[in-house]
């Protein structure tokens, strides 16, 4: 009998192992391999610095939690129609650390945002205040990554452009530092450019 | 395109291959010997005498054992010696420290959460509420509530669980109290700075992995300390038989390190790849450490309080090794027409499927166990709670198989069901399980009796309420969001529209759950503080004779 324990906990210990990492090699190691980037390829660019500064604007105030990062095919979804792109493929994020994906689409795809929407002046607003922009919408409005100036404007404030009524009467709403690099990297998001047909495929299948 | 299916055939093949292997080597060792494992929970006579702290009075506990004497009596003994009642109560002790950590601290992160919750879910259709401050964002108050709810509440709820269960199971007192006690204060404080990190804008971004790796390091450390504890606590058993509660705990433990290890190794994963692991990390987190808890807890609290053992015994490992398999690897099914091989994808789809199996094995035995005692319900507060978290399990796993099919996937992702889909598993499944549990554990810990029956009522009935509002509101709102975004002519903004109705009756639900969890944090901390008003002593472990008598008799002395 104490033989046969002693082999009970074996296996446990033993089986409980050997799963998990069957599991990492099918699902982590084996995309790591595979997924190596086509060579020659200078698209996307890598990221300005003020770029990845708005990156991590977008990450600490958890963009990703309603917006999605990867237009899919068009036999499953009509988000080409919807003017969010072609489908992606592995190497459109060779710069991402971290990934930014998504797993919710309470706001659009915004994989091709600086496609659709180029306007500087049209973000910062509509960061400042989404309703007055897009009626309906349910996005946060992010006052805090913009500042109000009662008086006269100070050197490199950038005052916002809004429609009337929105900030409170005899303010002017510059932006902040924060703001200004996330809409340099919401317009940095174009993945608008031509990839190899093959790539697509072997993604599909 | 050969390539693909060769890859998937393998590692299907080789999944089979090996779990026949495993249900082959178990059986060998098991025919004949399964009866006495399913009884290992019970003292040497003890099989029809009912067990459960959490009826509050005499009569209840006499009420639960008559209902039992009814309708399920084996006609045997149905004694615990004083040997055994006292054996048992130097066990439900032992762990005193670690485990009331672990259920105050999670307690306390239950209470948290739900306000982040209640403070997301309303920022969803008040969006211009609470606008102010960076940290009350919604993309930042959101994540603080999965956190808090993932590794506050639950994974604590788990380890006090765990730690509590072990000696019974294993019938020795605890080995390595303190070193747990002290891995629980590590666990502790890693998820205070990771929930503070996320709230001033420092999160590691990726969903169920928010907190950056810093604060990983001392719940590693703390989750691994009160591993070995238990594992030294296996080391020193004193039972012949592992009951199939040690099985899933015992592994429970062994992956979540690792889990967290491979997840969280900084530098390593980028891109489409750290996609991949995300959501193997993702779903493994629930298949292989949750999971396994809140079954290892319903495999033993339900055959415990009713004192009846297990249906079949060799299912319930059949059942083990089957989750093991295949739940380790469902985790691409998050990328449905994503950017990542499509290879993957099938493969996450097959094991979802296959999921059915192991749910399959944990629904007959859970409901052959309990079926025709279900009277039994009306007397205990802790199989109300676990038998409903058994009956979420399944259907949390029968939809999440069929979530996974692509013509169902492709309405439901990216939608608010597949949120509704998480809260049934992570909150009707799990969190009932270790309510009940916690309501089992701690008068046996404090030997010290629930202050009030109607506390433990209006916590049900306000979390079992709320629930139901919250998923059926929150899964019809999901689908149809999901119908109005794959209709071409319907502008994006309809499928925002369409939401807000269900999202004020979501928080309806969640307003509900949090009164629910108000009062059970403070029926905790009165019974902490060894509150309430007279005792009975009905509940208090001590020697007892079931049949003939047909009403538990408490003779003193022992314990």
């Amino acid at each position: 009998m104490k033989r046969d324990q002693k082999v009970d906990v074996t296996r446990l210990i033993a089986g409980a192992l050997a799963i998990v990492a069957f599991s990492i090699v099918v699902l982590v190691v084996m995309p790591y391999v595979l997924t190596e980037r086509t060579p020659g390829s200078d698209k996307p660019a890598a990221y300005t610095d003020a770029q990845a500064k708005g990156r991590a604007v977008y990450i600490a105030n958890g963009c990703v939690y309603c917006h999605s990062q990867q237009p899919r095919d068009p036999s499953i979804a009509p988000d080409g129609q919807r003017g969010w792109g072609r489908p992606s493929v592995p190497d459109d994020y060779v710069h991402d650390r971290p990934h930014l994906l998504g797993t919710m689409r309470t706001g659009p795809d915004l994989f091709n945002i600086a496609v659709r929407q180029p306007s500087r002046d049209w973000h910062l607003g509509h960061l400042y205040q989404p309703r007055a922009y897009s009626p309906g919408s349910t996005m946060p409005a992010f006052p805090f990554l913009f500042a109000e100036r009662h008086g006269a404007l100070q050197s490199g404030d950038i005052e916002i452009l809004l429609p009337p009524g929105v900030a409170p009467a005899g303010v002017r709403i510059v932006a902040r530092e924060e703001a200004k690099r996330l809409v340099d990297y919401l317009l940095a998001l174009d993945h608008s450019y031509p990839v190899d047909p093959s790539v697509r495929r072997r993604r599909i299948r | 395109m050969s390539y693909t299916i060769v890859l998937l055939v393998v590692t299907f093949v080789a999944s089979l291959g090996g779990l026949l292997l495993f249900i082959w080597s178990m059986s060998k060792g098991l025919f004949g010997s399964a009866d006495a494992a399913s009884r290992v929970i019970f003292g040497a006579k003890e099989v029809g005498l009912i067990e459960e702290p959490a009826a509050r009075t005499a009569e209840d506990q006499d009420d639960l054992q008559e209902t039992m004497n009814r309708t399920g009596h084996t006609g045997e003994f149905s004694i615990l010696s004083p040997e055994e009642a006292d054996e048992r109560t130097q066990q439900d002790e032992s762990g005193r420290w670690p485990v009331l950590l672990s259920i105050g601290f999670a307690v306390l992160w239950l209470v948290l959460a739900s306000i982040f919750g209640l403070i997301a879910s309303i920022k969803l259709h008040v969006p211009d509420w609470l606008t102010g401050e960076a940290w009350l964002t919604f993309g930042r108050i959101r994540p603080a509530h999965l956190n808090a709810v993932a590794y506050g509440w639950c994974s604590l709820a788990a380890f006090g669980v765990a730690l509590w269960l072990m000696p019974r199971l294993l019938r020795t007192p605890l080995v390595g109290g303190k070193t747990a006690a002290v891995g629980a204060l590590l666990w502790g404080l890693g998820v205070t700075a990771g929930i503070t990190a996320i709230l001033t804008g420092h999160s590691a971004g990726l969903e169920w992995l928010e907190f950056p790796w810093q604060c990983d390091v001392p719940m590693v450390i703390g989750g691994t300390m009160m591993g070995v504890a238990l594992l030294r606590t296996l080391r020193n058993r004193r039972v012949e038989h592992l009951y199939v509660s040690v099985w899933y705990i015992a592994a429970g433990l062994i992956w979540l390190p690792i889990l967290l290890s491979v997840a969280n190794w900084p530098g390593l994963h980028f891109g489409v790849q750290q996609a991949a692991m995300n959501w193997w990390y993702g779903h493994n987190v629930l298949g292989l450490w949750f999971t396994p808890i809140g079954l290892a807890a319903i495999y033993y609290f339900i055959p415990k309080v009713l004192g009846k053992p297990i249906h079949s015994y060799n299912l319930s490992l059949i059942g083990f090794w089957t989750l093991a398999f295949f739940y380790s690897q469902v985790g691409g099914h998050h990328l449905i027409g994503g950017p990542v091989p499509g290879w993957l994808i099938s493969l996450s789809i097959v094991q979802s499927m296959m999921m059915i199996v192991p749910v399959t094995a944990v629904a007959i035995n859970q409901h052959r166990t309990s079926w025709g005692h279900l009277g039994a319900l009306r007397h205990s507060p802790t199989l109300r709670f676990v038998v409903f978290g058994g009956m979420m399990y399944t259907l949390a796993s029968v939809q999440g198989s069929i979530e996974s099919l692509r013509m169902v996937n492709t309405v439901t992702h990216f939608t608010h069901y597949t949120v509704a889909h998480a809260h049934l598993g992570l909150y009707g499944f799990f969190s009932m399980v270790m309510f009940g549990a916690i309501y089992f554990m701690l008068p046996r810990v404090l030997d010290w009796e629930w202050p009030s029956a109607r506390l433990i009522s209006a916590h049900f009935w306000l979390v079992i309420g709320g629930f139901t509002i919250y998923f059926v509101g929150l899964s019809t709102g999901g689908w149809l969001q999901g119908l109005a975004m794959l209709d071409a002519a319907r502008p994006f903004m309809d499928s925002v529209n369409i939401t807000k109705p269900y999202l004020l009756v979501r928080t309806i639900g969640g307003t509900l759950m949090t009164l629910g969890h108000l009062v059970f944090a403070v029926h905790v901390g009165m019974m902490l503080t060894r509150r309430g008003g007279q005792r009975s002593g009905a509940t208090l472990l001590r020697h007892r004779a079931g049949t003939p008598v047909s009403s538990p008799v408490i003779a003193g002395g022992a314990a």
